[in-house]
């Protein structure tokens, strides 16, 4: 079981605020996936390797040459703020 | 002008080709169904008519001028979590609401190489999370053998178009059951390819090792010559399957004789609904009487493929999600405070309840101290999945079980309790985890809804899966029943 406060630990971890009215029910709701995951204790993986991806696949190799070319503008068109091709946001420093 | 156009793409293609009637006739006939009756249905987020007139235009000249494949001139639908240059992707999300896609995925690219011709982008679960259609920004589809009821998910709104007849086909993608289940609730056919077969690259990521694209269609042929142009390598997908290009349509016709199917214990026990089961009974029964042998076989790992699933796909998600910062691109909170202030208020307002479970749920299984208890672990379980799987795959060709444990359910009746809603992909999460083609095609009807019959095959097996589909529905006539909405 978790409690809120470890729910709004999560929630900052996430970067997602979670106001007061819905912290109770998240709180319920989130609990009661981990107990349905915690199914997955019943069985025995002692010894059993990981699997990442189904195909265990390995990062292909490609010729050293340049496929990206400048598409800045047309990237920075769907930004919420930008200013000279930088994207703004809020002062960092005080 | 034609009053009546073939349904199948089949049956469009050689229409167009016999110059019947045009691409832009065909493309206005579509046009005005949604027009006149997506209104009800809500099976559309947008719907670009002067595009695609244009688009019809510029296919009838290029037939004319001799340049003509299969597909040219077909009008069909994205589910809108395919990047559209120009035109506005949402992914179903508040969060990108207004979001403008400055590239096309290479699905869109490929359609769009082929001829076809794009009605609008369809609704969904947001951003995929989901399988009722009901977590979309945009309100839910519904289903249209019955208004009441969901069209399941997440790719709802392309199976409740295609199956309303106001698109011949549309393209989805199977996270965890995203193509299948909707397909069977709608009384369509659709595939989910073998993980790495259709690029990803343009699809917005929700579990990357678990997301693949695929068609949703009327039968079996249909997602064959859609398959055709879909799949590939593509470089810019860097788990793209390395595979010469195949025609999935040559062995549709293929003679059945000597199959042999397996039939999961774990799949046709006391917990599968007895009515699904009728249905399933006589589907296998058809397979039969055409050469098919079933064997039972075991799978016992796959009864924890959903806690797997839940744990790896939330993992995935809370990391493919972080990309939605208010800074680049999607919502921004008004007046930000601070940076900290910009990133929780826009993620706060710009995602839905489930998609923040979602990522929340991923968080914790990712943080320091559980990331051994939960993703390990669940990787783990994945492992044993898949091996199951590949037992199975040295004694039988393929295995066949239900697609969804009921039929479509009411409106509302699981929107508030996120485990019931998970439940309905207990038959189809294990196919994503071991990575493995499964498509889902109409086997029957409950009290006018209609019931999925799922076929799951080896690796690279869709052609084997399309030809078992397709010789079903040569035998049998669900595929071909038409929604009372769509009458």
């Amino acid at each position: 079981m978790l409690d809120e406060a470890e729910v709004q630990v999560i929630a900052r971890l996430a970067r997602i605020g979670i106001n007061d009215d819905e912290s109770p029910t998240l709180t319920l709701q989130l609990s009661r996936i981990l107990a349905l995951v915690a199914e997955m204790n019943k069985v025995d993986t002692e010894r059993v390797e990981p699997l990442a991806h189904p195909l265990e696949l390995v990062a292909r190799r490609r010729p050293d040459v340049v496929t990206e070319t400048d598409q800045r503008a047309t990237m920075q068109q769907t930004a919420p703020a930008t200013h000279d091709g930088y994207y703004l946001v809020p002062r960092v420093i005080e | 002008m034609a009053n009546e156009f073939p349904l199948t793409l089949a049956g469009l293609s050689a229409g167009l080709q016999k110059r019947e009637f045009s691409s832009a006739e065909l493309t206005s006939h579509y046009l005005d169904k949604i027009a006149a009756r997506d209104g009800q249905l809500n099976s559309f987020i947008s719907v670009f008519p002067e595009h695609a007139s244009t688009m019809a235009l510029a296919a009838d000249q290029a037939r004319a001028a001799g340049r003509a494949g299969p597909l040219m001139g077909i009008p069909y639908a994205n589910k809108d979590i395919f990047c559209t240059e120009g035109f506005r992707t949402t992914c179903a999300s508040k969060m990108l609401d207004t979001f403008v896609a400055p590239y096309n995925a290479t699905v869109v690219e490929k359609l769009h190489a082929a001829g076809m011709v794009m009605l609008g982008k369809t609704n969904m679960d947001e951003f995929a999370m989901g399988s009722s259609n009901e977590t979309s920004y945009y309100g839910p589809t519904r289903n249209p053998w019955n208004l009441g009821y969901v069209p399941g998910g997440s790719s709802g709104g392309s199976a409740a178009a295609v199956a309303a007849r106001l698109t011949p086909v549309a393209t989805g993608t199977d996270t965890g059951g995203s193509i299948r289940l909707p397909s069977a609730f709608c009384g369509i056919s659709g595939i989910k390819p073998t993980y790495g077969r259709v690029s990803r690259y343009g699809m917005i990521a929700f579990a990357s090792s678990l997301d693949q694209g695929g068609p949703m269609a009327l039968n079996a042929e249909d997602l064959g010559l859609m398959l055709n142009v879909m799949s590939g390598f593509d470089h810019r997908d860097s788990t793209s399957a390395e595979r010469t290009d195949e025609d999935f349509c040559a062995a549709l016709n293929f003679d059945l004789t000597g199959l042999k199917i397996g039939l999961p214990t774990e799949f046709f026990d006391e917990s599968l609904n007895s009515t699904i089961g009728s249905c399933l009974t006589e589907a296998l029964d058809c397979l039969r009487r055409q050469g098919a042998e079933c064997r039972e076989i075991s799978l016992p790992s796959t009864r924890y493929a959903i806690p797997a699933y839940y744990i790896i796909s939330s993992a995935e998600c809370s990391s493919n999600l972080s990309r939605f910062d208010g800074v680049r691109f999607g919502h921004r909170c008004d007046a930000p405070r601070d940076l900290m202030d910009l990133y929780v208020r826009s993620r706060a307002e710009g995602f839905g309840a489930e998609v923040k479970r979602r990522i929340l749920v991923g968080t914790y299984a990712l943080s320091t101290g559980y990331y051994d208890a939960y993703y390990a672990k669940a990787q783990k379980l994945r492992r044993l999945i898949k091996n199951d799987f590949q037992r199975a795959f040295e004694e039988v060709d393929v295995i066949a079980g239900p697609t969804a444990p009921s039929t479509a359910f009411p409106l509302g009746q699981r929107v508030e309790d996120p485990i019931q809603m998970y439940l309905s992909d207990v038959y189809t999460t294990a196919v994503n985890l071991a990575g493995l083609p499964a498509l889902s095609v109409p086997a029957g009807s409950v009290q006018g809804l209609p019931v999925g019959l799922q076929l799951i095959g080896n690796y690279f097996r869709e052609a084997r899966l399309l030809n078992i589909a397709h010789r079903f529905q040569h035998e049998t006539d669900w595929h071909l029943r038409v929604p009372p909405f769509a009458a």
